[in-house]
């Protein structure tokens, strides 16, 4: 009961940050760039259309009146249209979201499986070769940016080797499966498109282990060194006395408590990923949302901006309940107390 | 500690300043003892030193502007240009060494705004905890976290002109409230604290309390912070010019130099290999030496 209400809590709370977020994205659309219509209709166009484009966009209203007109929209999805592709920014954001998500979940799984299975690995031998290779790559990692991860495996990968394909969501031959779910990997595997669904993941692979990598490095060292301390506890001396299997030991009573604090580094490093994933799409061609926004802020396509920002803001707050919900059934001591916000 | 110290015994100039030399000597002593920490230290000296002397070191310094010489354009690397030439002709190194002082600029121009702003934030936010000015300021905080970083940088550069200033200026937007988070939590901590209580009842000024007592109770938290973000800024930096948000060709900058080096992959790797390491070596660098200070101000005596 205590847990449900800590979840409630948390949700109250986001949508007051939401609510916040929308004012300080309209501040960044609305009130700098000087003249609204100006920017939509271009230096061209006519005192008389501008003057109707405001008349029709209640721009000649004050500001927190706009910003309520602005809002309301926003809340039925409706961003306005994009100055770049002619359409609604909702439609274009339907289009494009899905392959970013596809994207972000697989770099996601391969950070939590990666970081957390290399993490109990080398916990259970400590400066053996697999150990020192996690150090460096997580030391060389950080010190990285992820599109030039891209941009190495892309070398290696497509240009020498020829394993992978090198960019975009599908091979030309390939017919994109029903859509379903828009993720065309799991598309392909429920319509039984068994081709299409293999050529999708192998177009993921590569933007997503250059996502993912730092993170898997970095995370490993996390749990690696809260295995660590928790292996020193008493609890732990008497499981292995009590002759419980050290491989359960490992997997199931040390890592439970030693997972937290690499999920919520996970946590931060998947919002990063949301950042990362403009160069990285950038430099595979893979028509995500971000780089429909990569487009859009390059033309100053101030809707379709705004309208993929506030949709990151959401995306970055669901995953952040999701992480409080995890660490509240990993650790009950959140769970009962109620946590703190 | 020693400071502290030093007031009391009322010391001559010349015990203090052997004082300060001591403890000079002492910090050096616990940062020297992981021989990795001086290895970032002397490679981020020589970052600087590049940086300043560029026009003395670069060995073609008129390739870091808009030169062009198509009889020498895409040369592998050679003996004549270390690192090979680009597109127009112009020697990779000398480019390289020209993009030190920007990156430079970048990370300590954003740190030098975004610090000291999110740390009075913090400080106050802390030292009125409890009360409306901390819980406005820790929302607005809350609100501009509620967005990733590079995400905020992007979306703010949207509406500037892209330049390495603007793209500065929409890193610093987004990066002052990790500061003010950071402070807030340390200075409500320090608030409980008997000293600050005892420094309330003989009637200490606000102002007294929060800078002279408060702070300097925070600095080595804040200093850690901002050594190890100069490498995470600097990434920023060049991931925003990586896709045309920064500063603008003809200048010299290593995203920029990567973005239009690795369409001309795989023939002239050079263009891309290049430009890459050196982003890994400054920013790597730069971690180095943060992860030394850290370890430095968080040792216990020795």
């Amino acid at each position: 009961m205590a847990g449900f209400k800590y979840i409630l809590k948390r949700m109250a709370w986001s949508i007051f940050v939401l609510f916040g977020l929308s004012i300080l994205i309209f501040c960044i659309a609305r009130v700098i760039p000087g003249d609204t219509a100006t920017m939509a209709l271009g230096s061209t166009a006519s005192e008389h259309a501008k003057e109707l484009y405001r008349e029709q966009n209640h721009l000649n209203e004050p500001l927190p009146v706009q910003y309520f007109y602005w809002i309301g929209d926003a809340v039925r999805g409706n961003f306005g249209n994009s100055t770049q592709t002619k359409r609604p920014v909702a439609t274009d954001i339907k289009e494009f979201l899905p392959a970013t998500l596809e994207l972000i979940a697989f770099a996601a799984i391969l950070e939590i499986i990666g970081g957390i299975g290399l993490g109990v690995l080398t916990a259970r031998k400590p400066g053996g070769l697999l150990d020192n290779s996690v150090r460096v790559t997580s030391y060389l990692g950080i010190a990285t940016p992820s599109f030039v991860w891209g941009i190495l495996f892309m070398l290696i990968f497509c240009h020498w080797t020829h394993l992978l394909p090198t960019i975009g969501r599908l091979s030309s031959n390939i017919v994109p499966p029903k859509n379903i779910t828009g993720l065309y990997v799991i598309d392909g595997i429920l319509t039984g498109n068994t081709a299409a669904a293999w050529d999708a993941f192998k177009h993921i692979i590569m933007p997503g282990t250059a996502l993912a990598l730092t993170g898997i490095a970095q995370s490993a060292r996390m749990t690696r060194a809260s295995m660590l301390d928790n292996m020193d506890k008493d609890y732990v001396s008497a499981e292995i006395a009590a002759g419980i299997p050290m491989r359960r030991v490992m997997w199931v009573y040390v890592l439970r408590p030693s997972a937290i604090p690499a999920v919520s580094m996970i946590a931060l490093d998947i919002a990063a990923m949301l950042g990362n994933a403009f160069m990285v799409e950038q430099v595979f061609s893979y028509p995500g949302v971000s780089k429909y926004c990569l487009n859009a802020i390059l033309n100053k396509d101030l809707n379709a901006v705004v309208g993929v920002v506030l949709v990151i803001g959401v995306s970055f707050l669901l995953v952040n309940i999701m992480v409080d919900i995890i660490s509240a059934f990993l650790d009950p001591r959140i769970r009962l107390q109620g946590g703190t916000i | 500690m020693s400071k502290k110290n030093e007031k009391t015994a009322n010391t001559s100039v010349a015990s203090r300043s052997a004082v300060r030399w001591d403890n000079i000597k002492r910090n050096w002593y616990m940062f020297s003892r992981n021989k990795i920490s001086v290895v970032g230290f002397v490679a981020v000296i020589l970052i600087i030193l590049v940086a300043i002397f560029q026009q003395y070191i670069a060995p073609y310094p008129e390739h870091s502007s808009a030169y062009t010489n198509f009889s020498a354009a895409k040369l592998s690397p050679n003996s004549q240009y270390w690192l090979g030439t680009d597109a127009s002709g112009r020697d990779v190194l000398s480019r390289i060494i020209f993009s030190f002082r920007g990156a430079l600029i970048m990370g300590v121009g954003v740190i030098m705004v975004a610090a000291p702003v999110g740390v009075i934030m913090g400080l106050l936010a802390g030292y009125y905890k409890g009360r409306i000015v901390s819980t406005i300021i820790m929302r607005v905080v809350d609100i501009f976290l509620s967005l990733p970083s590079l995400v905020l940088a992007l979306a703010i550069s949207a509406i500037f002109t892209p330049t390495l200033f603007h793209s500065m200026m929409a890193i610093t937007v987004s990066w002052w409230a990790w500061y003010a988070r950071l402070v807030y939590g340390a200075a409500s901590s320090i608030r409980n604290e008997y000293y600050i209580q005892s420094a309330e009842l003989i009637g200490a000024s606000r102002k007294h309390i929060i800078f002279r007592e408060i702070l300097p109770n925070c600095w080595f938290t804040i200093l850690t912070k901002m050594t190890l973000d100069m490498g995470i800024v600097i990434l920023m930096g060049a991931s925003l010019s990586f896709v045309g948000l920064g500063a603008q060709p003809p200048k010299p900058d290593l995203g920029t130099m990567i973005s239009d080096g690795y369409k001309l992959l795989p023939d002239a790797w050079w263009l891309t290999i290049f430009p890459a390491a050196a982003i890994m070596l400054i920013v790597l660098s730069f971690n180095l030496l943060g992860d030394g200070i850290a370890d430095m101000l968080n040792a216990k005596e020795v």
